[in-house]
């Protein structure tokens, strides 16, 4: 077993091929600089309860007031995703005990989210997309974090994001494989990333994942769901949805049946393990916070968020595809992060896309990668990379030039035109200087001008002796004019 | 609606709080008659009414995304049994 089906969605196993069904509850930090219901700061990596506020505290008598730009953020979210945005929403109370959770429950929303049903297309890396419905958007407060590596006997609680605001991001089951997954998060912060909505740093825990994992023959009903708490990278969401789907496998195919739980995964292992026993159930007894007032705006207000949104990677890719001829591949590859498309785009601007595309995808993505380096730190800037492209385009150096050009300016910087210039890195365009080439070499090979004559293809020797000669700046193509001409070809 | 002593041990659990098993009867007598007592309620006919959320029509006051708060480490943590580094400090929750 363990073998991928036929159709590489299906996993194989003993008695036959099962299908894998995913769900996803994503929670994403809201960009904002204060909390969800305070004027703490949301800053990450401050010093312990620094940013705490007496409400974040839950001391007696506070109230939570709302962050408008939270709501603001969450709306957008969920223009983002097509979906649903209702006017009216309402907070409520989820009760449960822990030391990090200083009110004894979250404020969260249950019954009237403030997004509804929306969607999310997911290119797949074989070619082709799936459309992965939305179920929900809603807000809630983070809790604070505790440390249990402290002390041997204490844990240490931090309440520095405790109230910070995150908005629950719930996808329909609608995943069929743990590459599926994996595809659906990335482009889920994608879009995040573009509207500014959540940084998606996932390090940081800005974004991570609770997944839903069941199996099933195919064309059967739902098996029972376990869900994974937690996942804190893409490649862990993968990791964590194979080994799950496996021993769900494993278990019916033994007779046995599937327990609905709450596990973790553990990366230094990659399984997952049991987290709450089932007599700690949770029952956490929602209803409506008394404290607040539900939360409602007017169409008007969603309107000129709407109208404000920036175009998120789908349309842009769509524009690539059709305004710059890119491929869909190269279209998908540069969109992924805003900052690169917005890269590629200062060095198209007024330029040949494909060329332009090409030097960022090949050459610049493949010195990032090689260096482990973002986008925005590249030591080649846009302005540098086009100024590069306009001296292969008007014919000043050769392709084979420009890649040397690229790697000076990615180690010691500078223009473009004026490293050029400086170093004579020129092609040699002048036809007197090349004829004077070639009737050199010609006069010195008396025997290689012979053979030419009968077999055209040895001119090549020739091109290969004048390019040596001049320092690969001769333009090629004004070598071989010249050449043919004076050998009579 | 009443709740049983099962009920009433779990409540008790899910919120912490200890309770003797010779209590158990005493509370669920309690518990009982503060239900009773709310459901009057459901004398009344609400059929379509709206449930209401304040006393007076108003909208949800809101904040602007200013920080405004926080700081205060040593005031947050003054109170509690047991601190360290401005840590709250409390009995091992994992194993």
């Amino acid at each position: 077993m363990n073998a991928k089906g036929p159709s590489d969605k299906l996993i194989r196993g003993l008695t036959g091929d099962w299908e894998v069904v995913i769900g996803m509850e994503v929670h994403a930090q809201v960009a904002s600089n204060a909390k969800l219901f305070s004027g703490a700061s949301t800053e990450f990596g401050a010093a312990p309860n620094s940013h705490v506020s007496l409400v974040d505290a839950a001391m007696p008598g506070m109230l939570p007031v709302i962050n408008e730009e939270c709501v603001r953020q969450a709306i957008r979210t969920g223009l983002g995703l097509k979906a649903q945005i209702n006017l009216r929403s309402v907070f409520d109370r989820k009760n449960y005990f822990y030391p990090d959770l200083p009110q004894g429950y979250q404020i969260s929303q249950y019954k009237a989210p403030v997004v509804g049903e929306g969607e999310v297309v997911v290119d797949l890396d074989g070619g082709g997309s799936v459309t992965i419905g939305i179920e929900r958007l809603h807000l809630e407060q983070d809790a604070g974090k505790s440390l249990h590596d402290r002390h041997p006997t204490m844990s240490y609680v931090d309440l520095n994001r405790s109230g910070v605001a995150l908005m629950e991001i719930v996808s329909k089951p609608d995943l069929r494989s743990a590459e599926e997954a994996k595809a659906f998060i990335t482009k889920l912060r994608s879009i995040l990333r573009y509207l500014g909505t959540c940084d998606g740093d996932m390090e940081k825990g800005s974004l991570r994942a609770d997944v839903n994992v069941s199996v099933r023959k195919p064309g059967e009903p739902l098996g029972t769901r376990c869900e994974i708490k937690n996942v804190n990278s893409i490649r862990f969401i993968g990791a964590a949805i194979e080994h799950e789907a496996r021993r769900q496998i494993e278990i019916i195919e033994d007779g046995g049946i599937i327990e609905q739980e709450t596990r973790l995964f553990d990366p230094g292992r990659g399984e997952t393990r049991p987290m709450r026993s089932k007599e700690e159930a949770h029952d956490y007894r929602y209803f409506p916070d008394p404290d607040l007032l539900p939360l409602e705006f007017d169409q008007a207000y969603v309107d000129a968020l709407a109208a404000h949104l920036p175009e998120l990677p789908d349309a842009r890719k769509a524009r690539f595809v059709g305004g710059f001829g890119l491929s869909a591949y190269d279209a998908g590859v540069l969109v992924a992060e805003r900052e690169t498309a917005d890269y590629f785009e200062a060095v198209a601007k007024g330029r040949d896309a494909k060329a332009a595309a090409n030097w960022v995808i090949n050459e610049l993505f493949g010195r990032l990668n090689k260096e482990a380096k973002d986008i925005k730190a590249s030591p080649v800037t846009a302005q540098q990379l086009g100024g590069l492209l306009d001296l292969i385009a008007d014919g000043t150096i050769s392709g084979k030039i420009a890649k040397d050009l690229f790697e000076i300016l990615w180690t010691e910087g500078g223009d473009p035109r004026a490293i050029v210039t400086a170093r004579g890195m020129a092609q040699v365009t002048d036809l007197g200087a090349i004829e004077k080439l070639v009737d050199e070499i010609a006069a010195q090979n008396p025997d290689k001008v012979a053979q030419a004559r009968t077999n055209p293809k040895a001119i090549g020797w020739f091109v290969g002796q004048i390019m040596k000669s001049s320092g690969g700046k001769a333009s090629p193509q004004a070598v071989n004019d010249i050449l043919k001409s004076k050998l009579g070809l | 609606m009443s709740v049983d002593a099962v009920t009433v041990r779990r409540i008790a659990h899910l919120a912490r709080i200890a309770v003797a098993e010779d209590e158990i009867d005493h509370l669920q007598g309690e518990l009982n008659a503060m239900l009773a007592f709310v459901a009057q309620l459901e004398e009344v006919n609400v059929a379509g009414v709206e449930p209401m959320t304040s006393v007076t029509p108003m909208a949800m006051k809101k904040r602007h995304d200013v920080v405004t708060a926080g700081g205060i480490a040593d005031d947050i943590v003054r109170n509690a049994p047991a601190t360290d580094d401005h840590f709250f400090l409390v009995p091992k929750v994992v194993e």
